[in-house]
Order: C-alpha cells, then sequence, then structure tokens
C-alpha cells in the first residue's frame, strides 16, 4: 500500500536527473516506487495533473492540510535577479520557485537534493554564476544554502545530497528505499550530506583503466586506452563515486566511454579553475594528485613503474584498441 | 474576454506559462511564457572552447546529445577537425539514439496521457484508453519505460552514459567499440525494433516508412492492438486534425549525415523547398526581459536578462528567420525533407495536432532503420577519433544540428584563446516564442489562437494541452 508521500519539484536544472531516473531498470521505475510503497503526489514531468490543481495540493502541503513525507528538490535555487527569485518561478502561481521550496521544506519529513544543481548549485552556478543560484543546504563547498547550516527537516536529518551530474538511478532509488523503511541515519551520510553508499567509493575503483594506471601507461589523447590521469583531466581517484562498480545504462562509465571524469558529485566541479579535458600540471608533474597520498611517494613509485611498464600496456595505451592481447600463461612451459 | 493564466504545466520539460484570452468558447489570444532563465551564454564567456563539450549538454537533459553534437560541430567548425568514418557513424548513432528515445518518451510519456484526462471521462473510449495511458500508473507506461531503458544501452556502450556524455567530440568518438561490442549494439537495436512493431506501430517499421498517405497508415495500424492505432481511432473521435494549426513555414537544418549523404535534408519550406538562409536569422527581445536591443543575428547577439518588467512576458527570446515565424520539429523536417507523407498531411490540414504526432511516430521508424543500418558500416579496428586540432586564439565556430524538437544552432566566437560570444538558440525558443517587435505571435501562440475551450473543462482546457504538448516543449532549452 503507497503511503509515503512524496512531492518533486524542478528547479533551475536541466531534467537530466530526472531523465536519468528514467532509467532505472529491472524493474522500471514506476514499478520501482510503487514496490517501495512511495506515492508520487506530483511529478512537473511525469504527472498527469496541471494547473489549479497542482496550485492546490502545493498550498494543501504548504499548510499541512496535506502530508509531506519527502521533498525532492531537482535543480538549483534561483536566487536572482536581486534577490527575488525571479530567474525561476513556478509556473501559475506567481511565485518564485525559491519561496515555494523554503515553505515546503518546512513540512517535508525528508528533504532530498538530485543531482549536483539541487545539492551545492552545480553547473547552474557555473561561471559568475548569471542567475545566482545556489544549493538546498550548500553553496558551492560552503554549508548555508538557500535553507541554511542549521536545518533539519522534520525527520531529524539535513538535506540528503544525492549529488552527480545527472545522478544514477539506483542511487535515488535505493535512498528513497532506505528512508521510507526508516533506515537512513546521520551515519549514512558523508561530510558533504551525501549518501555514502555510492560515495565510500572512489570512481578510479574498478575503473577498467586500473592496470595502465598502475605503470602510469597514460593515453595522450581521448580514444585511447591508456589512464587519462596523467594528460586528459581525469580526476577519478579523487572523485566519490561508485560509477565504475555500478555501471550506467546497462554497463558504461565515463571511463569506459573513453573521456574523463570531471567529478561531477563534487560541490564546484562546475569551475575546475583549468580545462576539463586536459590535466593540470606543475613542473611536468599533475596537479590534483590522489588525496590520501603523499606526493613526493606518488612521483617516486610512478617513476619506478613507468620504467616497468610492460610493452603491451605501452602499446595499447596509445591505441583506440587493443594491439597486444595478454600472454597466455602455461604451467607446463616445455610443451 | 476572460483572462486564465495556466501553470504549472506537467509533462513538458521546464517551467512553462500561458495566458489566454477566452472570448466564448474560444481561445482569443495566447501568450506563452517561460519562467526560468539560467544563464548559460554568459557562463561560456571566458571558458575554453573545449569545455563548452561539459557545459553545454547540461542545458538540457532531454536533448543533451544534441547540444554535445552542435557543440562538437561549432568547435570542429573553429578547429578544421575531420572525423574519420567510423567517429560519425558512432556520433549519428548517439545522436539518433537520443532523437529515438525523445521520439519515444514524449509520445508515451507525455502526450498520450492527455487521454486519460478526467475531461473525457464521459466518452465510450475513456475506460479502456486510461487504463493504457494513464501517467505513472497505465499500463504503457510501464511497457515504455523497460524498452526505453534497454534501448538507452546504446548509449552505455558508445557513450559511457546518458544524458550529458563526453564522447562526442570535433574528432569523433571518444567510445571505440570493439566486433562483439558492435554485435551488442545490434542486439539492442533489434530488441527495440521489435517493441516498437509489435507494441507502438503493429507493423513492420519498412511499411511505415515507405508510407506516403496517411490514409494508408490507418489500415496498417490496428486500433486495438497497436498503441499508433489507439491513436488514431482517438485522433479521428477527437479530430485532432484540426486542432492546433500553425503557420506555413517550416525549418531545418538538417543532419545525420553520412559520407556527403544526409538522412534529413536542410532548408526552409513554405509552399516549396527554399534553401536555408541562415544569415538571415535573427533574434528579437522586444517581448522578452532583456535588456533592449534590435534585432541580432546570433553571430552578434547578446544575451542580458533585465528583471521582470512589464515590457516584456518571458525569458524566451524570438528567432525570426527573414523576419518570419518558423515552426520546427518533425513535422517541419519532413516537410524540408520532401517526405511524401508530410506533404500529405500539410496538404491536408496544415501542421496541426495530428500532423505533429504522426510525424513523430514516423521518424521513430525512420531513425531505428537508420541505426541498424549505420552499426553495420562500423569498422572495429579502424580509429573512431582523429586527434583534436589546436584551438586557434581567434576564430568562429558554427554548430547546427536537429534535436527531436527542431532546429538547434551553437554560435561561437573566440579572443585570446578563450569563448568570448556563445550564443544558442534552441528548437523550443522558436516553437515557444513571445511576440516580436512587429507584434507577430510565435508559433505555439498561432496554434492555440481558436483552440476550443470545452464546457467540461475546468480551468484548464484540455485542447490547449493537446496543443502545448504536440510541440513537446523544452522549456530548460528555450531560455538556457
Ligand atoms: S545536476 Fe546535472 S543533470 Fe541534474 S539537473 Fe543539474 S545539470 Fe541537470
Ligand atoms: S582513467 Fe581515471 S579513474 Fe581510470 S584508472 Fe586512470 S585515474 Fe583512475
Amino acid at each position: 500500500m503507497a503511503n509515503f508521500n512524496m512531492l518533486w519539484l524542478q528547479s533551475s536544472g536541466c531534467g537530466g536527473c530526472t531523465m536519468s531516473l528514467l532509467c532505472a531498470e529491472s524493474p522500471p521505475l514506476f514499478e520501482q516506487l510503487s514496490w517501495q510503497g512511495i506515492n508520487l503526489l506530483w511529478h512537473p514531468a511525469l504527472s498527469e495533473a496541471s494547473g489549479q490543481e497542482v496550485q492546490s495540493l502545493l498550498s494543501d502541503l504548504e499548510q499541512g492540510r496535506e502530508s509531506l513525507d519527502l521533498l525532492c528538490i531537482e535543480g538549483a535555487v534561483a536566487q536572482g535577479p536581486d534577490g527575488t527569485g525571479d530567474f525561476s518561478r513556478l509556473p501559475g502561481t506567481g511565485r518564485s520557485m525559491m519561496s515555494w521550496l523554503q515553505g515546503l521544506s518546512t513540512r517535508a519529513n525528508y528533504v532530498v537534493a538530485v543531482g549536483s544543481c539541487a545539492a551545492y548549485g552545480g553547473v547552474s552556478a557555473g561561471g559568475d554564476n548569471p542567475s545566482d543560484a545556489t544549493g538546498a543546504q550548500y553553496a558551492g563547498e560552503r554549508l548555508g544554502g538557500l535553507l541554511g547550516e542549521a536545518f533539519r527537516s522534520r525527520g531529524g536529518l539535513p538535506v540528503i545530497n544525492i549529488s552527480g551530474c545527472p545522478i544514477h538511478p539506483q542511487w535515488v532509488l535505493e535512498s528513497l528505499a532506505s528512508l521510507v523503511r526508516g533506515e537512513m541515519t546521520l551515519q549514512d551520510l558523508d561530510e558533504l550530506g551525501r549518501p555514502r553508499s555510492y560515495t565510500d567509493h572512489l570512481v578510479h575503483h574498478g575503473c577498467p583503466r586500473n592496470e595502465y594506471y598502475e605503470y602510469k601507461a597514460s593515453a595522450q589523447q581521448h580514444s585511447q586506452q591508456g589512464c587519462l590521469m596523467e594528460h586528459l583531466g581525469c580526476i577519478g581517484t579523487q572523485a566519490h563515486a561508485d560509477c565504475n562498480i555500478r555501471l550506467w545504462n546497462g554497463g558504461g562509465s565515463c571511463l569506459r566511454g573513453g573521456y574523463a571524469c570531471i567529478n561531477c558529485t563534487a560541490p564546484e566541479f562546475e569551475n575546475p579553475g583549468y580545462g576539463f579535458l586536459s590535466t593540470p600540471k606543475v613542473a611536468g608533474i599533475p596537479i590534483g594528485l590522489p588525496t590520501d597520498m603523499p606526493k613526493a611517494w606518488f612521483v617516486a613509485l610512478s617513476s619506478l613503474s613507468k620504467a616497468a611498464m610492460p610493452a603491451r600496456l605501452r602499446e595499447n595505451a596509445l591505441s583506440d584498441h587493443q594491439l597486444m592481447a595478454p600472454k597466455i600463461y602455461y604451467k607446463n612451459k616445455r610443451r | 474576454m476572460t483572462q486564465r493564466i495556466i501553470g504549472p504545466f506537467s509533462r513538458v520539460e521546464g517551467n512553462l506559462e500561458l495566458r489566454l484570452q477566452i472570448k466564448e468558447d474560444r481561445v482569443a489570444e495566447a501568450r506563452v511564457s517561460s519562467q526560468m532563465y539560467r544563464g548559460f551564454e554568459q557562463m561560456l564567456e571566458g571558458k575554453k572552447p573545449i569545455d563548452a563539450l561539459v557545459i553545454t549538454p547540461r542545458i538540457c537533459g532531454i536533448c543533451s546529445v544534441s547540444q554535445s553534437v552542435a557543440a562538437a560541430r561549432a568547435l570542429a567548425d573553429l578547429t578544421g577537425a575531420k572525423p574519420p568514418p567510423n567517429g560519425v557513424l558512432a556520433a549519428n548513432l548517439v545522436h539518433a539514439c537520443e532523437n529515438l528515445a525523445d521520439l519515444f518518451t514524449h509520445f508515451y510519456l507525455f502526450f498520450m496521457p492527455d487521454f486519460a484526462n478526467p475531461a473525457y471521462r464521459n466518452e465510450a473510449w475513456y475506460g479502456r484508453v486510461a487504463e493504457r495511458f494513464r501517467a505513472v500508473s497505465g499500463s504503457a507506461a510501464g511497457d515504455a519505460l523497460s524498452a526505453r531503458a534497454e534501448l538507452l544501452h546504446l548509449m552505455g556502450l558508445l557513450a559511457g552514459k546518458w544524458p550529458h556524455t563526453l564522447a562526442i567530440q570535433p574528432g569523433g568518438s571518444t567510445r571505440s567499440i570493439d566486433a562483439s561490442e558492435r554485435l551488442r549494439l545490434l542486439t539492442v537495436l533489434r530488441r527495440f525494433r521489435a517493441f516498437l512493431e509489435k507494441t507502438t506501430f503493429g507493423t513492420s517499421l519498412e511499411s511505415i516508412v515507405e508510407l506516403s498517405q496517411q490514409d494508408q497508415w490507418h489500415q496498417l495500424s490496428e486500433p486495438e492492438t497497436s498503441d499508433c492505432g489507439r491513436f488514431f481511432a482517438l485522433s479521428r473521435n477527437l479530430k485532432l486534425d484540426q486542432l492546433g494549426r500553425g503557420g506555413n513555414a517550416f525549418m531545418s537544418f538538417g543532419g545525420h549525415a553520412f559520407e556527403g549523404e544526409s538522412l534529413f535534408a536542410a532548408g526552409l519550406y513554405t509552399d516549396r523547398w527554399q534553401p536555408l538562409e541562415a544569415d538571415a536569422i535573427a533574434e528579437d527581445v522586444s517581448h522578452s526581459w532583456m535588456q533592449a536591443s534590435p534585432p541580432r543575428h546570433p553571430r552578434e547577439g547578446a544575451t542580458k536578462p533585465t528583471g521582470m518588467d512589464d515590457n516584456g512576458y518571458s525569458w524566451c527570446k524570438a528567432p525570426r528567420l527573414n523576419g518570419r515565424v518558423i515552426e520546427v520539429g518533425a513535422l517541419a523536417r519532413q516537410s524540408v525533407n520532401g517526405n511524401p507523407l508530410a506533404l500529405d498531411l500539410l496538404r491536408s490540414g496544415g501542421a496541426n495536432v495530428q500532423s505533429r504526432i504522426l510525424m513523430r511516430l514516423w521518424e521513430m521508424a525512420r531513425l531505428l532503420l537508420a541505426m541498424e543500418n549505420w552499426a553495420e558500416l562500423l569498422v572495429p579496428g579502424e580509429p573512431f577519433f582523429e586527434a583534436g586540432l589546436a584551438s586557434p586564439q581567434d576564430g568562429e565556430g558554427v554548430g547546427m544540428v536537429e534535436a527531436a524538437r527542431g532546429s538547434l544552432g551553437h554560435w561561437m566566437r573566440v579572443r585570446n584563446g578563450l569563448i568570448d560570444r556563445y550564443q544558442i538558440i534552441a528548437p523550443t525558443t522558436w516553437n515557444f516564442s513571445p511576440r516580436d517587435a512587429d507584434g507577430q505571435p510565435g508559433a505555439l501562440e498561432q496554434a492555440l489562437s481558436n483552440a476550443p475551450v470545452r464546457k467540461q473543462d475546468d480551468e484548464n482546457p484540455v485542447a490547449v494541452q493537446h496543443i502545448v504538448r504536440s510541440f513537446d516543449p523544452c522549456m530548460a532549452c528555450t531560455v538556457h
């Protein structure tokens, strides 16, 4: 019996988190929601109701005439121009998303920010942030955002930040299941408010290029098979997410797609301060090495492992397909 | 005359508000307003040109790849990059996959649920149709989601993920596939074909693409067993071919070319085909919440939002071609392409709710067949990517493509190695533009005028909803 009321609002975002959520499989999205006992009160891209009917629902929720177990926010909160929030309005209501989200979040048992825009501002807060976009409870890396540092929803949790641009459908669906079952606690969130179920991993874990990484066999251009860390901007060794363990769209990931991890689950990924697709270096050494390793050791180990690089990896790293297959090992050397 | 403000508008992408003047039982005048502004064109200024590949797809999560392709084309134009054949095929496959998924998602999740609207509860067909097409809980939604997710395995294979891939670049595709992956790709396409033939069309894709007259189609798709047939029955019952009549100027930027042949031609169609004069595009801001300026070509354009003031009523600009209001989308694309079925539809009822939806359905069949062909042409072992040439310090690049919803253009200018101007015109910007300085309403504004407002409709006339959704608007793209 569906009895966990969920409202989904889209603020300043691209809708891509919803589009990605629709890729949920085995079972598909709507079946997973109903199986979990989630009653979708309204979702702008998916629901039947429009107009007046939705306006009444929203004001019933805001006034507490109807209970709101879960408020999902997709997209950043536009505060501009000049603090009016007019850059993103909930159509038909004459009110900004900013003001609706403020009102509704005080009524919700749980507030979930879906995607990096909602969590931290994301790409919507890129460049000079023309729309003055912020996240629900963070503005970039800083706590605060729309709802403020001290915000706790009625259920006692801060905003749950399912960051990612976009999110993996199962990151969201698992987090929802855990909320419905009352199993999500503060300990299940990391320092940035993200569910640890997927952020206690690094993108580097399970990357098919790990063997190249071991020997610093690096690709020089995109499409080649080598590790993308040294030249092509990959920061998978610092990025918190299980993208190479829990794959996308039936088996993909950024690295499997042949391009760099840009750490889209992290606050402020949108403004790296250098080009996304090349690795900034100081004196030939990439900046932003793995966070839990002394730099000097990294440099020393790299030059050692480079020297030990097998010919197979040297060849394959610079090709877009395998040139040399791994050798077969025979137990009986004298056949 | 009464005024109605309609919003929020569900099952469209993004924040849309309508302001309707209603006289007796008809819409006399409509104003279409985009209620969100994010500022991508401003964000892009000062960035490295290649970073457009990261930023622009995030304008829109529903046609993210179309944005990537437009950005990659603009960059290729700037750098002179030339992708190898495999790279072109892979990019075509990824792009067409998104177009196809988009058309498919629109039909099942956005458009058809309107027939489960309680306004129709007294119709004889209501029960059966609502059971099939009701949003979220209808049987079609579940079927469609599974099929869609499996189709998008193509993205997992060729693009890493969807949306927001970086696989498509000016030099081709970063993802090369081997022989076994190519077979997987063909399997994905085969499975989706089976769904389309059995559930959507009730007939083979080949017989759909060969159609030249709408009447032939009615006979092919059974109203009891195929969703397309169900649509025909509803369309006839509700006279959707008389609803949402548009203007008569249609544009397409064309695309999906391989080795000199384009799947879809570029051009303008009025009563005949004409070449596209891309230089005659200009964006008018007289009714937008933008700083006043004369209409400008996107090569020279700027985006300077003001607050919501009384001079405007939308964050959307009003693009015009030679001062003309233009409709874009599948029907427009196929008219420009000289498709006999599209021309037959235009002859009999012009652009309307039915003809827009039929050409969207037709394109699904066409795209899947093209994709099967491209997948066969891939040559594992041959290159997919050409090393990117260095981007010049100064220069301009243009990328013009067709997204599912119509023509999408990116205009980029680089100074001192950094982006100094980036202007984007998205399909829905054309269709959902506000009025221009001559007072000409945009394409949807025109299509809405005269729409019936039935007595049983409350605040939100169902005919208006059909018309709006027949364009499949994406408001996130519109204003970006
Ligand atoms: S986080 Fe990314 S995918 Fe999600 S809404 Fe924002 S830009 Fe779109
Ligand atoms: S490409 Fe990135 S994620 Fe993969 S092994 Fe190299 S550094 Fe790690």
